[in-house]
């Protein structure tokens, strides 16, 4: 058993956050390999404090480590200092656990949660003494697996990944076990026999199984399988009811700082409201809630067992949960008279019903509350199908100063399709309008606008959109500068363009990306999602020494007959229903959210044959998008009923 | 009620920060069912008061903790290291407690000096014992350190109280990529160094004797304090006065 503790702690005085590196967390498992339990190192490619929370590795991490025939440790991305010091000294990548090698293991699985991080995965792999290709891996080495929301289109990494899961894990984490562990038992001779097993379970894509042809003029022609094993589609795994799976049970309590430094509830799973920009929203569908009674169980618990204070209900918008205001108000109960329990909402939705909750569950430090009205005009949320009326953010804005709150931040995307510059404009016209209902209540009330530029998504409605070039998101950003400085309490803050320009070029990219992400990390671009690590100098560098162009990746607005890099995988969703709705979105024609209202045939419950579980047969009080409350203010034209016969396939 | 608590610092969760530390003993509390008195206003805290903080990387035999127990709290205090010790990570232990009286000086007050043990890398005894011999014989020794990212001139003389080479030196091997592990030489040193009125840390003393050297492990093996001229620690271990002791770990059988 190699482990590397005794070389590598010498060096850890002298490197950043040494903390990152020793684990002993609350909550990990003393590991005991052994020659019949497949052993997984499960690899986020980002920093310690960012990967540790990932509550998708937390739990799959748990999940193995109940099974008789797994072992299960963790391992992040070292810093560039302390990658230093492994290259220097001849240090392979190692787990936190038990600090043993990385070659050790039979699997290294990774989080693929953003594009930036690819070039960290390459490096990983490297630092694990493996062939960063996987075509050049032999018997010995461990298989490299990825999953996570950006495995819905894994092409760009097609060339490094052995295998990719798509959708939720906790059923397929198992039968992928029992395939490695079979191969393990048989002595790991073949490669390409186990990749065949592989490609056999749901939800698994293995991507050497497949080729892609391209036409004349450089569009894909289609990705197919070359081999028999492999399915003409793969499609995404998702557990119809997430009551069965109550994890994290023992949720990971670092010892140094991390990011959602917190107890995480999910409350549920999947979003329906349809915003059309919102990857997470489409490609998780159908919406499964837990339980109300087992929410307060994990609350519960958790804070027993963990000693945290602050407990995070997560969803994609958690006030749309059935049970959150029973849940809200049995954990504050839970609170009273021994410690002072905090209950945050890390999705609002924008309305007052929201911020009384809100209020009800932050008595103590009502600092801050963020909203993400998205887009600035009406007009605008129409298109992207964010429906919220100009009253509901006003409404909730109100609340929010009238209830103690001091700063308000609200999320925008530019660069979003049908964009005019009276859209842009009308993010800071609504800042401004927020501080001046904070003042009508005698408020100096502050206005965050935090803008990012919109990149379009696989298996979105918007993945036929060309994005924004990176001089049209700057000159966007600088109207809202300009407009910003008139506007008195209202501050900007913007992601930079460049950044979201290889966002929008690997996102929707195919294989010939490969190559450019291998030439970007060996020139030493890691840490892309760093603003400092960040280099958009190596990426052209790389696109123009393998013939590719930046502009037809980003800027070219795809046609309905294109086949797209991820044809042969499927979310679930009728390319055909996403593409109605991109010609709805360009008509300005709303869409209900499906939950209480009639089945639009996405294709995500019905393809699958599952169905939304929602404790409760009535939307939650306020909001106006699915409630039908507040379209009736705004006008909209909302589409109502089924727009297709059902049953139509992609 | 304020009590104050005795602990370790040893082995990897040395890497840990001071604020690392203070975060840990938060959730420890809660998770032992500690009621702790909180601080009063918009964003209540705990009242923890920690004393000298520990550079990230040293480990400590003895740290201390203040904490206000919640007035209504039915808690015995001498319970307090059985009640949190399964609920810190591995190579922290409480060791012992006493109630400290109200108007007392803050652990940072208090504490005048600190007894260490540091591993000097770089050089054998007899060099590091030459040094040393010197040093104390010095009426000044100027050297450099960094505070507030600026370069300082100062004079580490009046901070050193004591100093020698232990003994028996326990010398570390570094290992090298081909495998061999040439023992480079490493020298253990007691020192012990002031806090007041101006502090010196094990790095600067170490680079006042010799800028070649650089440290290697630290220990620190004692807090003293001077109750009417005499030096004692705020929670002796073996003396009368601390109750729930336990025996003083060894302080070369560091846990890593």
């Amino acid at each position: 058993m190699a482990d590397v503790w005794a070389r590598l702690e010498p060096h850890l005085a002298s490197v950043q956050k040494p903390a990152r590196y020793i684990g002993c967390e609350l909550g990990a498992e003393v590991p005991a390999p052994a020659p019949h339990r497949v052993g997984w190192l499960l690899v986020y490619p980002d920093t310690y404090e960012v990967g540790l929370p990932n509550q998708g590795l937390q739990i799959l991490y748990e999940i193995l480590t109940e099974r008789d025939d797994a072992v299960a440790e963790r391992s992040y991305a070292p810093w560039t200092d302390l990658e230093d010091v492994l290259r220097r000294e001849g240090i392979p990548l190692f787990s936190v656990d038990t600090h043993r090698s990385a070659d050790e293991f039979d699997v290294l699985a990774f989080n693929l949660s953003a594009e930036l991080v690819y070039t960290n995965v390459l490096n990983c792999i490297d630092l694990a003494g493996v062939p960063v290709r996987s075509a050049h891996r032999a018997p010995q080495h461990p298989l490299v697996g990825a999953g996570g929301h950006a495995t819905y289109n894994p092409e760009p990494l097609a060339d490094f990944l052995d295998f990719v899961v798509l959708g939720d894990g906790e059923e397929v984490v198992s039968e992928i076990n029992e395939v490695l562990a079979a191969w393990k038992a048989g002595g790991r001779t073949s490669r390409l026999d186990v990749l065949r097993t592989l490609a056999g379970i749901e939800g698994v894509y293995v991507p050497s199984l497949y080729e892609a042809t391209y036409l004349d003029d450089g569009r894909l022609a289609a990705t197919t399988p070359v081999d028999p094993a492999a399915p003409a589609r793969v499609e995404k795994r998702t557990i119809a009811d997430l009551a069965e799976w109550p994890y994290p049970k023992r949720q990971l309590v670092p010892l140094t700082e991390v990011v959602h430094d917190r107890l995480n509830v999910e409350v549920f799973r999947g979003c329906t409201r349809g915003c059309r920009f919102c990857q997470a929203g489409m490609i998780t569908r159908p919406v499964r809630e837990r339980p109300a009674e087992q929410v307060r169980e994990m609350v519960q618990q958790g804070l027993r067992r963990t000693g945290y204070d602050e407990v995070a209900l997560t969803s994609l918008s958690t006030a749309d949960f059935s049970g959150i205001t029973d849940v809200v108000r049995s954990t504050m109960e839970e609170g009273e008279g021994c410690s002072n329990i905090s209950v945050s909402l890390p999705s609002l939705r924008v309305d007052a019903f929201t911020v009384d909750v809100a209020a009800q569950i932050q008595k103590a430090r009502r600092t801050g509350l963020t909203f993400a009205p998205e887009a600035g005009t009406w007009r605008m949320r129409q298109v992207i199908n964010k429906l919220i009326t100009e009253d509901d953010l006003h409404a909730a804005v109100s609340s929010a100063f009238s209830q103690g709150w001091k700063r308000v931040k609200l999320y925008f995307l530019v660069g979003l399709p049908t964009e005019t510059d009276e859209d842009t404009l009308g993010i800071v016209e609504l800042a401004r309008r927020c501080v001046a209902l904070a003042k009508e209540q005698g408020h100096n009330g502050s206005v965050t606008v935090s803008v990012g530029g919109f990149v379009p998504k696989a298996f979105t409605p918007f993945q036929w959109f060309g994005m924004n070039t990176e001089v049209e998101l700057r000159r966007k950003v600088n109207l809202l500068r300009d407009a910003a400085k008139a506007a008195k309490g209202v501050q900007l803050k913007w992601h930079d363009p460049k950044a979201s320009l290889i966002e929008g070029l690997v996102s929707r990219g195919d294989r010939r990306l490969g190559p450019v992400i291998e030439h970007v990390w060996r020139a030493g671009g890691t840490f892309q999602e760093w603003g400092e690590h960040f280099r958009l100098d190596l990426w052209q560098a790389a696109m123009d020494a393998h013939g590719l162009d930046v502009d037809w990746y980003c800027h070219r607005h795809r046609t309905e007959d294109e086949a797209l890099p991820w044809d042969h995988l499927s979310a679930g969703l009728h390319k055909d229903f996403l593409w109605q709705d991109w010609r709805d979105a360009l008509e300005q024609l709303g869409l209900e959210d499906c939950r209480w209202t009639p089945c639009y045939d996405c294709g995500a419950c019905t393809g699958y044959g599952i169905e939304h579980v929602v404790a409760s047969a009535t939307p939650p009080a306020g909001g106006s998008q699915g409630t039908g409350q507040g379209l009736a203010l705004g006008g909209v034209p909302v589409g109502l009923t089924p727009r297709r016969p059902a049953g139509v396939g992609a | 009620m304020r009590q104050r608590l005795r602990f370790t610092k040893q082995g990897k969760i040395r890497f840990l920060s001071h604020r690392d530390l203070a975060r840990i003993w938060e959730r420890t509390l809660r998770r032992a069912g500690v009621a702790v008195a909180y601080s009063e206003g918009f964003s209540p805290r705990p009242r923890l008061h920690f004393g000298l903080a520990l550079s990230t990387g040293h480990e400590s035999l003895g740290e201390y903790l203040d904490i206000d127990l919640a007035p209504d709290g039915a808690l015995d205090p001498a319970d307090l290291p059985a009640l949190v010790n399964p609920h810190l990570p591995e190579g922290m232990t409480a060791q012992a407690v006493i109630p400290v009286e109200a108007g007392s000086d803050s652990l940072q007050q208090a504490v005048t000096s600190c007894g260490w043990e540091i591993e000097v890398v770089g050089a054998g005894a007899p060099a590091v014992a030459a040094a040393a011999q010197r040093a104390l014989g010095a009426s000044a020794l100027p050297t450099t350190v960094e505070r507030k990212g600026a370069s300082v001139s100062i004079d580490a003389r009046p901070a050193i109280l004591a100093l020698e080479v232990a003994p028996s030196p326990v010398p570390t091997p570094v290992p090298t990529p081909d495998g061999v592990a040439p023992l480079r030489p490493s020298t253990l040193l007691v020192a012990e160094l002031a806090t007041q009125p101006r502090s010196l840390r094990p790095a600067e003393l170490v680079r006042a004797l010799d800028p070649a050297w650089v440290e290697g492990r630290v220990l620190r093996t004692h807090q003293w304090t001077l109750v009417d001229g005499a030096r004692c620690e705020p929670i002796p271990l073996s003396e009368g006065g601390a109750r729930g002791a336990t025996s003083i770990p060894h302080a070369g059988a560091r846990a890593s």
